[in-house]
């Protein structure tokens, strides 16, 4: 059966035969490094991709349909584009800043990636406080917008940068609150035992009701965290041209789109390990046979399957519903979204002390 | 009575987001809606509705011939020019003078499809076609004559 764990396993006995120990570390970080940065590549192409057939067919269009078969290497083709146009700087921009916002944005994407945990042991960094690492680090990323809103001088970058600001900070609340149900459920903020404990069943189906709650919150909160429709009012294009990344162009607009699109997959992972159980398989209580079948798919593809399901469904939002006005959007947050959320939280921290849950 | 209202408000808002994305998924997993023509290659299956307004033509019949009388009204309807009408009088057997259209020019490059001429023509004479592949390289190719050379006014056509 194929599995990644044999891979990196073998690699690294390899190493450790050849070089000593150090440098056997090194390289591996290198290796490490490699398989990120060629993911985001990838996962920017498919992601792109995805969210213009996904648009398309919802708004009952074909979507790009030229370059290639069924239109698969068009994101090449824009990325070609991009990397061949002209970076300009704005005459009376912060160069500094400028320059570095992109990268901040992608380097909180990287940071990310540590704890998920991608199939059965196959992780980068298996830190026993991995959700407070993603709580901590996820909302970073608010210091990259505001370093391009701030460094472009132009009004509506700077409009824009404010704006997310004020969500991604709100927002971030009822995201911790949702990932908190599932860290009393299982009494361990590290994610493999969060996944461990989902053996016997996922915890949007062992969790009762607060479970799903909490999942439609974190959703929501998730959503507006990653600055997209129907929360986009950083990027407003028909209010702010294009927000935060007005004044960008070439590669470092690229990286800022890049950035998003990496975001979804990361919150849509961990909202998979979360919810739906990471890289365990399909497992029903004591239905030995049935377990057996599903355990013969790799863990990987479960763990694939399961997150691109839940970007799926963030597009899905992003192509049905409507912007929202930005006091519509602290209403929702501060007065139906996290009272709600602090609720669901007392719930399941009665369910959990009295063990109702499976 | 606070709490009732609240948690009715959630619901129904949870409820009125569910219902739109019912409909674009839907559609998502509904490939048969998709209406985009992909045009340049379905040019030969490409069905126009009746009433797309794209150039006037004359419509002639099998002997060649049309049912204009040449009475103008079209031109005088058309408020920006469109159509020129030249008329000469054709003596017939009897030796009665009858007037008839000598060309009736049509300037597709000054026509907004307004569809006022064709509203205007007593005798039906003129129509809108669904034809909407005008670009040439030339602008005097976008002036046209709408009867056939050769042509007549049909018999009982006053």
């Amino acid at each position: 059966m194929f599995s990644l764990e044999g891979i990196t396993t073998s690699v690294q006995d390899w190493l450790f035969m050849k070089f000593n120990p150090t440098m056997a570390l090194a390289m591996e970080c290198v290796i490490v490094i490699l398989l990120s940065i060629s993911l985001f590549a990838i996962l920017g192409l498919i992601l792109v991709l995805m969210e213009r057939k996904v648009a398309a067919h919802i708004q009952i269009r074909l979507g790009p349909n030229r370059v290639g078969p069924g239109g698969m290497f068009q994101t090449v083709a824009d990325t070609l584009k991009l990397i061949m146009k002209e970076g300009l700087v704005p005459d009376k921009a912060d160069k500094f800043l400028f320059n570095l916002a992109p990268f901040v944005v992608m380097m909180v994407g990287m940071l990310l990636l540590a704890p998920i945990a991608f199939a059965k042991n196959f992780q980068i960094w298996d830190i026993n406080i991995g959700v407070l690492y993603i709580s901590a680090v996820s909302s970073l990323s608010v210091i990259g917008i505001l370093m391009a809103g701030w460094a472009s001088n132009n009004k509506y970058s700077l409009l824009g940068a404010m704006r997310s600001g004020a969500q991604i900070v709100s927002y971030e609340l009822s995201a911790g609150f949702a990932v908190l149900t599932i860290v009393v459920l299982t009494g361990s903020l590290q994610l493999s035992e969060i996944v461990k404990a989902q053996e016997n069943g996922w915890w949007i189906f062992k969790g009762h009701i607060p479970a799903l709650i909490a999942f439609v919150l974190y959703i929501i909160a998730v959503t507006a965290e990653t600055n997209r429709a129907p929360f986009d009012l950083a990027e407003a294009e028909s209010e702010l041209t294009a927000g935060f990344h007005t004044e960008y162009s070439g590669m470092r607009f690229a990286l800022f789109f890049l950035a998003e699109y990496i975001n979804i997959f990361i919150v849509c992972a961990i909202g998979a390990t979360l919810f739906f159980g990471g890289w365990m398989p399909l497992h029903i209580g004591n239905w030995e046979a049935f377990n057996h079948i599903m355990d013969y798919i790799p863990s990987s593809v479960w763990f694939m399957g399961k997150t691109f399901f839940l970007i799926f469904l963030i597009m899905w939002f992003r192509w049905t519903f409507p912007r929202l006005r930005v006091d519509q959007l602290l209403n929702l947050e501060w007065k139906y979204l996290l009272p709600i959320s602090l609720f669901n939280l007392l719930l399941v921290a009665i369910i959990a002390i009295l063990g109702w849950h499976f | 009575m606070f709490l009732k209202d609240y948690i009715s408000d959630v619901v129904n808002g949870v409820s009125s987001l569910l219902k739109g994305m019912r409909k674009t998924g839907y559609y998502f997993t509904h490939p048969k809606e998709i209406i985009t023509e992909q045009y340049p290659d379905n040019r030969a299956t490409l069905l126009l509705s009746e009433r797309f307004k794209g150039e006037v033509v004359m419509p002639h019949d099998a002997n060649n011939e049309h049912t204009c009388t040449g009475c103008t009204a079209c031109e005088l309807a058309c408020p920006n020019g469109t159509i020129k009408v030249v008329t000469k009088f054709e003596v017939s057997p009897e030796g009665k003078k009858k007037k008839a259209i000598d060309t009736l020019v049509y300037r597709l490059e000054l026509c907004t499809m307004c569809n006022l001429c064709i509203v205007a023509c007593p005798s039906d004479a003129i129509k809108m076609a669904p034809n909407f592949e005008h670009s040439v390289f030339d602008r005097t190719k976008l002036t046209k004559v709408l009867n056939q050379p050769g042509s007549k006014i049909r018999e009982g056509i006053e």
